[in-house]
């Protein structure tokens, strides 16, 4: 094996673990809200994994991510402690909001995680707003702001396309096109279904990527950002995937076919990847079950660590209402 | 104020605002301008007019017609370590930016388990009395008031034009400051030194003992010119600017209506579930047995701000619609 090559298989390695340690979290969080751990809505993106792995393997540690309500595996993938995440559900002062956010509302300051938006097209706003003042401040960082096909709909998805580009921010706009906004296919809401279309009519150059493919979805994401850097105004993603489970928890998924379902599923972004190295010989049969047992160990802590937490007193339910002091510190 | 530049001694409102933007834009590189027509036009109100000149178009910046997505940013600006000041041309308009500054400026540092900091300052013209109509003349300081996460200012004197926005600007929250288009052209003496000034209390700005008259904004004016009138007529009110609407200041209308224990409550928002009906329940609460008469209140007629001069004049708060309220609130009709 050629170093290069070795080097690609290290990554496809990571990428790998990276994806399963989101499939096998999703499942515990399904399991968990079955048991009645987790409440209120739960947004699983089985199916999906390549997206956040690609996208946060090419930002840097530096850089924004904005996010949705969907945004399990983002936060995971951007380095949120699964532990933290896992308590957040279980609405614990030990989650990474004190458990005042829960599954839809995972933010992470220190990770420039800036959530977790429950309202679609909400936090797109935002993430031009954090481009602007990284360009004003003179530094590099770029904002990735991810999105659903629903968000495209929405007066905010315009508006923002136009001031990103009309203001040259370094912003990102990645669009998890699954198809679907919770039961309502595209092609129903929209006069116009190439998204990449409407990113260009704005000036943004833009692309359709496999989703299912972490490796292409982070060449992209690399190749994107590096433009960004280099000032060139932001760019478009959008980035082809299928959610395998339902939109929520209620759903009785009556908008889509079994057969449509069970066919994407013959492109699982890890089941695909895995089979690729075993056939190329960079993964052993005992080095996957060797994953998947570090995975389930990591897992297992994380859930012990959520029902060894503790509620945050009542008497602080309007603490952080208001920031109290002046700060300087970013964020 | 730098050095070598005097204050005139006779300024307007509008004059005032524009020195705080200006002294904000000067004193700290994080601070900038954002909205509609702000720089090259001048501000819809010509609040920000000669700004882009003297601080450029990265300072001063001019926005397409969008306003949730300005706002929105003005809110990542802010957590991006920036001091925004956004510009909304009017209150009616915040309304396409409701879903930004309600479920995002308002929420994230609680629902981020306090991570999250919005020094943000959303400008913006609110209030009738120039014959724009029904949507651009409404008073919906209320429902922003009625918001935790929120601050909300309302200046109503020279003093407070000039002297809000540093301290707004050094808030670590979102604060929402409203300028009355009727104020923009009054005019009167301001001290050279004029400076920053508190956001936490309400001020009594005529002292008096038989009747309190509570205002806010626009209304301020009113309740003073009504104060006088009652004074002609030998009923001594006194005079409370509310100044800021989020967190609200009862203490001080409340001690003062323990020593005047009469109430008229002015407030050019809708009647129904205002801000006038937070302010009569808390004095219903927290000084019920001092009331020697009902509340009055002198509100908005219920109905959209129409356009004619006269409908117009109906329908919001007058200084005589206010001299009756105190009136009957006094026993001498
Ligand atoms: C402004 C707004 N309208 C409606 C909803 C209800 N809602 C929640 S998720 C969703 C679908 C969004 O679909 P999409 O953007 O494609 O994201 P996906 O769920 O597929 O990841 C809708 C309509 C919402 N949360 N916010
Ligand atoms: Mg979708």
């Amino acid at each position: 094996m050629s170093a290069a090559d070795a080097a690609m298989a290290g990554d496809d390695l990571a990428r790998l673990r990276a994806m399963l340690r989101i499939r096998r979290f999703e499942e515990r969080a399904a399991e968990l809200y079955g048991a009645g751990k987790i409440r209120g809505f739960l947004h699983l993106c089985v199916g999906e994994e390549a997206v956040a792995v690609g996208v946060m393997r090419a930002l840097a540690p530096e850089d924004a991510v904005v996010s949705t309500y969907r945004e399990h595996g983002h936060a995971l993938a951007r380095g949120l402690p699964a532990e933290r995440i896992m308590a957040e559900m279980y609405g614990q002062a030990e989650g990474c909001c004190r458990g005042r956010g829960g599954s839809m509302h995972l933010f992470d300051v220190a990770r420039r995680f800036y959530g977790g938006n429950a309202i679609v097209a909400g936090g797109l706003p935002i993430a031009v707003g954090l481009a602007l003042a990284d360009k004003l401040s003179h530094r590099s960082a770029v904002t990735a702001c991810i999105f659903g096909d629903g968000a495209v709909a929405e007066g905010e998805f315009h508006e923002c396309l136009n001031l990103a580009a009309l203001w040259r921010l370094p912003v990102l706009f990645l669009c998890e096109n699954n198809l679907y906004a919770m039961g309502t296919a595209l092609a129903l809401t929209e006069s116009q279904v190439d998204l990449c279309a409407k990113a260009r009519s704005y000036e943004l150059p833009a692309e359709r990527v496999d989703g299912m493919d972490p490796a292409l979805v982070e060449r992209a994401v690399r190749g994107a950002v590096a433009a960004l850097r280099e000032g060139s105004g932001p760019r478009f993603l959008e980035l082809s995937t299928y959610r395998f489970r339902a939109h929520s928890m209620f759903d009785a998924e009556l908008y889509r076919e079994r057969r449509e379902v069970e066919a994407w599923k013959l492109r699982d972004p890890i089941t695909t990847l895995s089979a690729l190295m075993r056939q190329g010989g960079a993964l052993s049969a005992e080095a996957l079950a060797g994953l998947e047992s570090e995975v389930a160990a990591e897992l297992d802590a994380a859930v012990a660590f959520a029902e060894a937490g503790t509620l945050e007193p009542v008497e602080d339910l309007l603490r952080d209402v208001y920031a109290t002091e002046a700060t300087d510190a970013r964020g | 104020m730098p050095a070598g530049e005097a204050a005139p001694a006779r300024t307007t409102w509008r004059e005032a605002m524009r020195a705080a933007l200006r002294e904000a834009l000067r004193g700290d590189p994080r601070v900038f301008l954002m909205g509609e027509d702000v720089g090259h036009y001048g501000g819809c109100y010509a609040v920000s007019r000669g700004l882009l000149e003297e601080f450029g178009p990265e300072r001063v910046r001019d926005t397409p017609l969008s306003e949730s997505a300005f706002v929105g940013a003005g809110i990542g600006a802010a957590l991006g370590g920036m001091r925004p000041i956004v510009e909304v041309m009017t209150v009616n308009f915040s309304l396409l930016a409701l879903d930004q500054i309600v479920n995002n400026a308002a929420t994230l540092r609680h629902m981020s388990g306090g991570q999250l900091t919005i020094p943000l300052v959303i400008r913006m013209a609110t209030g009738a009395g120039r014959q724009l109509a029904a949507q651009h003349s409404h008073s919906l300081e209320g429902w922003y008031a009625h918001v935790p996460g929120l601050k909300v200012l309302c200046p109503a004197t020279l003093e407070d034009a000039r002297g809000m926005l540093a301290p707004a600007l050094a808030d670590p929250n979102p604060v929402i400051l409203f300028e009355h288009v009727g104020l923009y052209n009054v005019e009167g003496a301001l001290a050279p030194d004029a400076g920053p000034v508190d956001i936490l209390r309400a001020a009594v700005r005529r002292a008096g003992t038989e009747v309190t008259l509570v205002a806010y904004g626009g209304m301020v004016p009113r309740a003073l010119a009504a104060a006088d009138e009652l004074a002609a007529g030998g009923i001594d009110a006194e005079v409370i600017d509310l100044r800021v609407l989020r967190p609200l200041d009862s203490g001080t209308l409340v001690a003062s209506v323990r020593k005047t224990r009469r109430a008229v409550i002015v407030d050019e928002g809708w009647r129904s579930g205002s801000l006038s009906a937070e302010l009569s329940a808390r004095l219903v609460e927290e000084a019920f047995y001092d009331l020697d008469a009902p509340i009055e209140r002198v509100c908005s007629a219920e109905v959209p701000i129409p356009y004619a001069r006269h409908l117009e004049a109906a329908a919001i708060p007058q200084v005589a619609t206010i001299v009756a309220a105190a009136r009957r609130a006094v026993g001498r009709p």
